[in-house]
């Protein structure tokens, strides 16, 4: 069930009071008998970035498509508002390729009743901050990589959607096109949109103000990125060699070694790590609490 | 021992210069990452390097002969789509991809390349030597591609955005195999432009407009380069007021970033939209940098 739909924000009211946000609660998906999710919790505030981490096969898709609306979930509930009222890019290519960048934004916008004058001044804009203005009339199959998302995300943008879900905008997109990605996101969020981006990539995670790391569609760990880094069990060492025993990754020609008791041992020294270590370290103690219970059981 | 050396390479596709006169050379044991932003003229490169394409001008020579058969049986390559046979078990695939190679062995000192992460990779790949690749998950079917391209112990690995789509531990686990076959002596060519990957190499070689615009080790390419730190109570009106005023801002939390600005413009910035901030000059992010670097070219 949707709540009713509460009007539009506008521009210019972001950060003062803004009414509650969307979200899923106690989430469960299952595809086909399988689930797919389950005991997912996610706040998506108004006028901020909240992005949701994991590899392929974590769960991302599913919990974006259960918040946009494209899944019923099994159980759990879901806050989202009218249907109008999102816009959604889906994983892979969001685009029309054998229609113009313009005809791309025509059909988008008729979806959603913009036509005339409305849809020119938007189109314009977006076309403008896209930098795909000089692109207008090529079609949506000749263009980049980076070229291409951005028509997908100025699409989803084109009617401001109180909620905008992005599933992996920046696979396959270089920096530079990253760069300008992440601003039309921020522009969004700054505008008041809710906005919610899934990645693998921790270093965008680490872009947005609060994260769901989520593992074999479980939540593994959620909260803003510098609480995260903080909050990890332990501590992570640095060395030289592989240590005998406990676990242990690379960077680069060196070893990160994590120490669930917070001590040093000979030949590793206490480092300050940053989010990709602390995700690595929350996998590494889920696993080890799995194997525990398992034992336990057995 | 030089494993690729490339000599002022160019190559044209008509009027367009891909490569543009370009020199690197990946010595063995080292990883070295090579970066570009999409038409940088990394995958002509490549090409060039793999033997699939002649450079208009300029020389290639991978372990001191000139690309052909013979030195492409001494190269493991794993592109971004895998090359893997999704309708095929693990197995097959690996038979497959072995008798490709001919049984042709590299010659890395001889010693075989056996630490303990390919015990891993071996251990993981074995256990799932009988399903189709197709129904393994994507961090799997990379180890799969991993140990295909390393079955016939290549003196050069060549791998595409080796990590893409993985989780940090899958990263981690892929790493330790790909820094295990250089310390086993072989040398490694990563292209990539996702900045976890690039900070695991030893080596950076930026490629910008077909040019090398920049290498080294990724601190040697940071430099001292700062971006401006804009911190304040009212971050939306800050972005939109920068934004307002043409400069490069990111949101970073609730704090925002304008690399390569001076402090001036983004106080002026600021000032002009009656936003309230602290600014403080920090030390760029390499992505900053690298940005920085393709906008030049």
């Amino acid at each position: 069930m949707t709540p009713a739909g509460a009007p539009g924000t506008g521009r210019g009211e972001a950060g003062r009071q803004p009414p509650a946000g969307f979200g899923v609660e106690e989430l469960v998906v299952a595809y086909h008998g399988r689930t797919a999710v389950a005991g997912v919790t996610l706040e998506v505030a108004r006028g901020g970035v909240t992005g949701v981490v994991g590899g392929d096969g974590a769960g991302k898709t599913t919990v974006l498509r259960a918040l946009a609306g494209a899944v019923r979930p099994a159980s759990g509930r879901v806050r989202r508002p009218p249907a109008r009222r999102i816009g959604y890019v889906s994983a892979g290519p969001g685009v029309y390729r054998d229609l113009t960048v313009d005809e791309n934004l025509a059909f988008a916008g008729a979806a959603y009743g913009l036509r005339g004058r409305a849809l020119a001044e938007r189109a314009g804009r977006l076309l403008d901050r896209t930098g795909l203005a000089a692109a207008r009339d090529r079609l949506g199959g000749q263009l980049s990589g980076g070229m291409r998302q951005k028509l997908a995300l100025a699409m989803a943008m084109l009617h401001e959607p109180e909620l905008l879900v992005l599933d992996e905008p920046t696979t396959g997109v270089d920096p530079v096109s990253r760069a300008e990605l992440w601003r039309l996101v921020a522009h969004a969020a700054a505008a008041g949109a809710a906005v919610v981006v899934a990645t693998t990539y921790l270093d965008e995670a680490e872009r947005t103000g609060w994260v769901l790391v989520l593992d074999q569609g479980r939540p593994l760990v959620a909260g803003t990125p510098a609480a995260i880094v903080d909050g990890i069990p332990g501590a992570v060492l640095d060395a030289s060699a592989r240590p005998d025993r406990g676990a242990a990754w690379r960077r680069g020609a060196r070893w990160r070694v994590w120490s669930p008791d917070g001590s040093a041992t000979p030949g590793a020294s206490v480092v300050a790590h940053d989010l990709e270590d602390a995700v690595v370290v929350a996998a590494l103690a889920a696993r080890a609490r799995a194997a525990r219970e398992k034992e336990a059981a057995a | 021992m030089t494993l690729v050396r490339v000599t002022e390479v160019t190559h044209r596709f008509g009027s367009l210069t891909a490569v543009d006169r370009v020199s690197l050379a990946v010595e063995a044991g080292e990883v070295v990452g090579l970066l570009g932003a999409n038409g940088a003229g990394k995958t002509t490169l490549i090409r060039c390097i793999l033997g699939l394409l002649r450079p208009t001008s300029g020389a290639v020579s991978l372990f001191g002969l000139a690309p052909s058969r013979r030195t492409r049986t001494r190269l493991g390559y794993v592109p971004q789509g895998l090359g893997l046979y999704d309708d095929l078990t693990v197995a097959e695939n690996l038979a497959f991809s072995a008798r490709a190679f001919g049984g042709a062995q590299g010659g890395h000192g001889g010693a075989p390349a056996a630490g303990p992460a390919d015990a891993d990779l071996d251990r993981d790949v074995e256990a799932v030597a009988g399903e189709l690749v197709g129904n393994l998950p994507l961090g799997l079917r990379r180890r799969v591609a991993f140990s295909a391209a390393l079955a016939h112990r290549p003196d050069l690995l060549v791998l595409d955005e080796p990590t893409s789509g993985v989780d940090p531990l899958g990263r981690a686990q892929l790493w330790d195999t790909i820094r295990a076959a250089a310390e086993a002596g072989a040398g490694v060519l990563v292209t990539t432009h996702r900045m976890s990957e690039a900070e695991q190499c030893d080596r950076l070689v930026v490629l910008a407009g077909g040019r090398v615009a920049a290498q080294g080790t990724m601190a040697a390419i940071m430099g001292d380069a700062s971006t401006v730190r804009v911190s304040t109570l009212r971050w939306e009106d800050a972005f939109l007021a920068l934004e307002e005023a043409g400069l490069p801002v990111a949101l970073v939390g609730r704090s925002l970033r304008v690399p390569g600005a001076d402090r001036e413009r983004v106080a002026a910035a600021l000032g002009a939209g009656a936003v309230e901030a602290e600014l403080d000059l920090v030390p760029a992010t390499f992505e900053e940098t690298f940005v920085a670097l393709a906008a030049a070219a």
